[in-house]
């Protein structure tokens, strides 16, 4: 009998030490809108997840569930990581704000990052990266690389950030090269290979030369090299599936802002805040420049990076006119944040009329 | 010594009910292997992908949220391939239910009565059997192929759809984004469980099961759907008329099909959202040949493949195994059970090459 005594006092205190231990780790989920294997924007949200456990090692474990649709689902999705002993979440796509609010209102402890969207709370934090400071310098790259003037620009929805993402670029392709224009073609779609290669191969029939994106996969860069065009990569770096034509790409880095926000919760000291950084922190950067882009153009790409990151130049600096060749932003004055995640007009040099407008 | 396909005389009654649950033992059992040579314990994860989803009142609420937009969806779709009238745009009639229905809700915004609710139930049937009637319109009139005209409809409703939030119905105070207001307490489907989003819109599914299988069993309709779908020849003899029939089945399956979209929007979603469905529509029609084109069958396969989606959900969390094992074990059941349906029809010959070889009969 003695002996079950100290067996049962044996195994309560291994239970007592794994329970601290619990304690001390953290499990990060992370909700993903697509595939790991998209190489674009889950895949470098998944590298991010990957960079966590590569810092905090036994400290952390980290689960995630892939291609969870935007509808009834997203809500069981993240509920269920939250009732399972997670205490941080990342849900990375805007469909799922109102489900991440939802579940965070039942869950007061569990700790939310939501991407993209507009809703915090106590427990909810918003992030994103300012995608369209490199729409700026691929614009500029565009209007130096194009013979044709027609740039075929691929986008998924017409939401805020990808009108942006237009806009920035039109603005820059159009300093350096006013007769260019910006052909845009909606897919309605952030992953379809399919679509986004058929996209590109009817803006490259319109006489396009460069194509730039703003969907997932590595189809129209693929495209653009069999059909021997330019191409931009869209949040990862494309080199190798179109070493020829990928003048460069920007990449979404979430590594360092996955890492502190864990951190955070590690320490104790997380916060709900709002998030939005761009090429000044890392949280996007540029691909290596296509060797083929002529170096004088290189290093106007090079001046322009360091001059957003400086501050010096804003990719919305007046004067800067509408389609229809009103002044939207005066000469002097740059675009704020507000007017930002609002946008939902096109600037001149863009053809075609913005969707549900 | 060529294995080959020879008919059989007849086929069991009891086997044909016998089926699906071996199609399911089959699937088991190679799941079982599958998860041995991964590296699991097999125990554990079968445990994990088919029992723990279910080991909660809350795990059981959502498998019900899951399978009803199957189940209702999955009934009609079941009357028309009975009536060999192959409705493939459920998924389109699913999302102009969601549609008219979420837009009753928007229209009434602000106001506070019982009435939106019905007002949006009769719309959202309104609208899945007008996207039902066209190809039934078509088929009629043209002899257009309802199979590609459903189905080209399903991309016109996604992109309405789509055209509706991103434009007209965005949200006044979303900044821009696609989608619309959240709809209000009057407009969401009453909660029958405190703490779930398990709604009406479940009894309500069971009791279209229930409707199904009377009409199929016991009325006339039922009977013409039986004789057409099984001798068109014989049904024009009887009198029956082809086309009432092709009309009728596509609007029931069109409405149910919109019912359902409504319940979606006006339950789990609680507004209108460009993806409003992971593809129900088209994950009905498994349902509904799993289901043997039964109601009862395919209420019971509407709650197998929601279990599956669920149990992938938690795969993925607990056993940090890929998504595409959900797909994996859908496929593994569909496999087994078409198989299984072979092996009940014909049985397998192993004769010597040049031995005259008998066609089979039929099919």
């Amino acid at each position: 009998m003695k002996r079950v005594g100290l067996l049962i006092a044996a195994v309560a205190a291994l239970g007592i030490v794994a329970g601290a231990q619990a304690a001390d780790k953290v499990k990060v989920g992370f909700v993903y809108v697509g595939p790991i294997g998209d190489h674009g924007w889950t895949y470098r949200h998944d590298v991010g997840r990957l960079a966590i456990e590569k810092q905090f090692g036994d400290k952390v474990e980290t689960t995630y569930v892939e291609s969870v649709s935007e509808g009834a689902d997203a809500e069981r999705v993240i509920r269920q990581l939250a009732s399972t002993g997670h205490d941080l979440i990342f849900t990375t796509s805007f469909g799922f704000m109102n489900p991440t609010v939802k579940v965070a209102k039942k869950f007061p402890k569990v700790k939310f990052e939501h991407c993209s969207g507009y809703k915090r709370g106590p427990n909810v934090s918003t992030y994103l990266a300012r995608f369209y400071e490199g729409r700026t310098i691929s614009g500029l790259i565009a209007g130096k690389m194009t013979k044709s003037n027609v740039i075929g620009y691929i986008a998924s929805f017409p939401i805020p950030e990808v009108v942006r993402g237009i806009n920035a670029f039109t603005l820059a392709l159009r300093e350096v090269n006013p007769k260019a224009e910006v052909k845009v073609v909606w897919v309605n779609t952030w992953y379809d290979p399919g679509k986004e290669g058929d996209a590109a191969k009817a803006l490259i029939d319109q006489g396009a030369d460069v194509i730039l994106q703003h969907t997932d996969s590595p189809a129209p860069a693929q495209i653009a090299q069999k059909r021997g065009v330019w191409a931009v990569g869209q949040a990862s770096d494309m080199t190798k599936f179109a070493p020829k034509s990928h003048l460069t790409a920007i990449i979404d880095d979430w590594n360092n802002y996955y890492v502190a926000r864990t951190k955070a919760v590690l320490d104790g000291t997380w916060k709900s805040q709002d998030v939005w950084q761009g090429l000044n922190t890392g949280m996007i950067a540029m691909a290596p420049y296509n060797p083929a882009i002529p170096k004088d153009v290189v290093a106007l790409a090079m001046q322009a990076e360091a001059d957003i990151k400086s501050g010096k130049r804003h990719p919305f600096q007046g004067p800067v006119r509408n389609q229809a060749g009103k002044v939207v932003i005066p000469k002097g004055k740059a675009a704020d944040d507000k007017m930002l995640l609002s946008m939902d007009w096109y600037v001149e040099g863009v053809q075609g009329k913005l969707p549900g407008k | 010594m060529l294995p080959r396909l020879e008919p059989r005389s007849g086929v069991s009654a009891a086997m044909m009910l016998l089926t699906p649950a071996i199609a399911v033992g089959l699937t088991l059992i190679a799941g079982v292997i599958m998860f041995a040579a991964l590296g699991f314990d097999p125990g554990r994860a079968l445990y994990t992908f088919f029992v723990k989803p279910v080991s909660t009142l809350y795990g059981v609420s959502e498998l019900l949220v899951k399978a009803t937009p199957l189940a209702v969806i999955g009934i009609g779709l079941a009357l028309g391939f009975r009536a060999n009238v192959w409705n493939i745009g459920a998924e389109g009639q699913f999302t102009l239910g969601a549609i008219c229905g979420g837009g009753v809700a928007l229209a009434f915004h602000g106001v506070e009565s019982w009435l939106v609710l019905p007002a949006m139930a009769v719309a959202g049937i309104l609208g899945g059997l007008a996207w039902g009637a066209i190809p039934a319109f078509l088929r009629v009139r043209f002899n257009a192929n309802e199979i590609l005209t459903s189905l080209m409809l399903t991309y016109v409703a996604t992109l309405l759809l789509s055209y509706l939030v991103h434009g007209p119905w965005r949200d006044p105070e979303g900044l821009n984004f696609p989608e619309s207001r959240m709809f209000e307490d009057s407009a969401l489907l009453p909660v029958i469980l405190d703490e779930t989003r398990l709604s009406i819109a479940a009894p309500i599914a069971l009791l279209i099961v229930l409707a199904g299988w009377v009409v199929l069993s016991r009325a006339f309709l039922g009977f013409q759907i039986k004789v057409v779908g099984q001798s068109p020849a014989a049904a024009s003899y009887a009198g029956f008329s082809e086309k009432r029939l092709i009309w009728t089945v596509l609007c029931v399956s069109g409405a149910l099909a919109g019912l359902a979209g409504m319940f979606e929007v006006s339950g789990p979603i609680g507004q209108l959202h460009p993806v409003v469905s992971p593809g129900y529509g088209f994950t009905a029609i498994i349902v509904a040949f799993l289901g043997r084109l039964h109601p009862v069958g395919v209420l019971f396969a509407a709650l197998l493949i929601a279990l599956s989606y669920l149990g992938g959900e938690l795969a993925q969390i607990e056993l940090k195994l890929p998504l595409a094992l959900t797909g994996v074990f859908q496929g593994m059941l569909l496999f087994f059970l078409l198989g299984t349906d072979v092996l009940i029809r014909y049985r397998i010959r192993f004769r010597r090459r040049g031995a005259r070889i008998a066609l089979p009969q039929g099919g």
